[in-house]
């Protein structure tokens, strides 16, 4: 998961792309994945992380961590 | 932005004063102008109705005239305004409205010799950015704009479905347009557009995507000195922009350096764009001038109206570089309050 560079996130949840005028409301936990990815982090370290501290299967994770991936495309948010 | 305290004087007059639902540029312009470094401006505005808002707007605009309307000719604009010139010390004229520039332009030459400068397209340039000519001048510029044709007869309307496939866009010959889908929808709004505007119409192929507004300053040597993109974030029911932001898009600046290039546009200008959801961008129509929404290119740190000011003066505009990404606007209505007399001066003597 690469989010396009300019992308801009807040703590709040906010997400702005510049180049497009758009802007999404991410849950907190999105929020705390987007910023993650942001900084740089890989995704597999992430999902770790996610698997430590929320009582989520891997399975689940997965299926949810695809669907966030896919909606991020569709919002033309990845690169 | 604290203004210096010194600037010297200067009278601008500025016409497009009517700040309603589908609104002129003139009080965005005079609301940027306001906030030039270089000036203290005593404005003047150039109303056509006596009902323009900007007319009651005295903290923008210092007094207001009434000019005739545009179909009466350049003979009757250059009495009026050798009139107001005779009242006002106006060292620069901005026109705001399509309608009006060809009238402003062919003048530009007397009223230089009354004292009065402007800075406007050539009337070649007004013509070939054109509704009717868009198409001929994307292909002549190698700049991309959607497939159209002229319609002088609803029986036309069928073929250049056939040739531009459905849906088809109608667009009256100044304003208004219809997205129509079928054979007798498309008949029904050609005799309304019609009706409304006259002949030709123009047939656009339908192109789908996110709609993006770019305003600009071309110095008429083929340089963008500005191009600050905007994309609207709510429209009125007439598709004018109630709220938008400024993008960072490095494609959709170089689109607006290659018009100014490729035209050598000299003022202020806005394409309206379309990207596909392929990012490829499509100039839907040119306005040969300041767009409403232009106040946003000053907040944004690009005070394009002031910078047109001093190319009118022939003072030198260095390229503006760097803008505020994400700033926005959000329009409201607002309900000016005066008094019966003023609105009988400006009705009756066409002065306030």
């Amino acid at each position: 998961m690469k989010l396009k560079k300019n992308i801009a996130t807040s703590e709040s949840g906010f997400i702005f792309n510049p180049a497009t005028g758009d802007s999404f409301s991410a849950n907190p936990l999105a929020a705390d994945i987007l910023a993650r990815a942001k900084d740089g982090l890989d995704p597999v370290a992430i999902k770790a992380d996610i698997l430590e501290r929320y009582d989520v299967a891997p399975g689940q994770l997965e299926k949810d961590w695809d669907d966030l991936l896919a909606q991020l495309r569709e919002f033309n948010l990845l690169d | 932005m604290p203004l210096p305290a010194a600037r010297p004087r200067l009278t601008v007059a500025v016409t497009g004063l009517n700040a309603t639902d589908s609104p002129g540029p003139g009080v965005a312009v005079i609301r940027a102008l306001r906030e030039s470094p270089d000036f203290d401006l005593r404005i003047i505005g150039l109303s056509y109705e006596a009902l323009e808002p900007g007319i009651y707007l005295r903290e923008l605009v210092d007094r207001t005239y009434q000019l005739p309307y545009p179909s009466a000719g350049t003979a009757a604009l250059l009495e009026r305004l050798r009139y107001v010139r005779e009242q006002e010390d106006v060292a620069v004229l901005i026109p705001n409205f399509d309608a009006e520039l060809y009238n402003f332009i062919k003048l530009a030459p007397e009223l230089r010799a009354l004292g009065i400068q402007t800075f406007l397209p050539t009337l070649a340039q007004l013509e070939a950015r054109d509704k009717l000519n868009l198409p001929a001048f994307g292909a002549a510029h190698g700049l991309r704009v959607p497939p159209g044709r002229l319609l002088h007869a609803v029986a036309e309307v069928a073929g250049a479905a056939e040739a531009l496939g459905w849906p088809l866009v109608l667009k009256g010959r100044y304003y208004d347009a219809a997205v129509v889908h079928s054979l007798a929808q498309a008949e029904q709004a050609f005799l309304r557009l019609s009706g409304l505007w006259g002949v030709p119409l123009i047939a656009q192929q339908y192109v789908a995507g996110q709609e993006i507004n770019i305003a600009g300053l071309g110095d008429g040597h083929g340089r963008a000195l500005s191009a600050v993109p905007m994309r609207k974030l709510t429209i009125t029911d007439k598709g004018k922009a109630w709220a938008g932001i400024t993008l960072e898009d490095e494609a959709l600046l170089a689109l607006a350096r290659r018009f100014a290039e490729a035209t050598r546009w000299r003022g202020g200008f806005e394409l309206e764009i379309m990207r596909t959801p392929g990012d490829e961008l499509f100039i839907m129509e040119i306005n040969p001038r300041f767009p409403a929404w232009i106040y946003l290119t000053a907040a944004a740190g690009q005070n394009q109206p002031a910078a047109l000011l001093r190319l009118a003066l022939g003072l030198p505009v260095p390229l503006m570089d760097g803008y505020a990404v994400g700033k926005m606007f959000v329009r409201y209505a607002w309900d000016l309050i005066t008094d019966h007399t003023q609105f009988q001066q400006a009705a009756a003597l066409g002065e306030l």
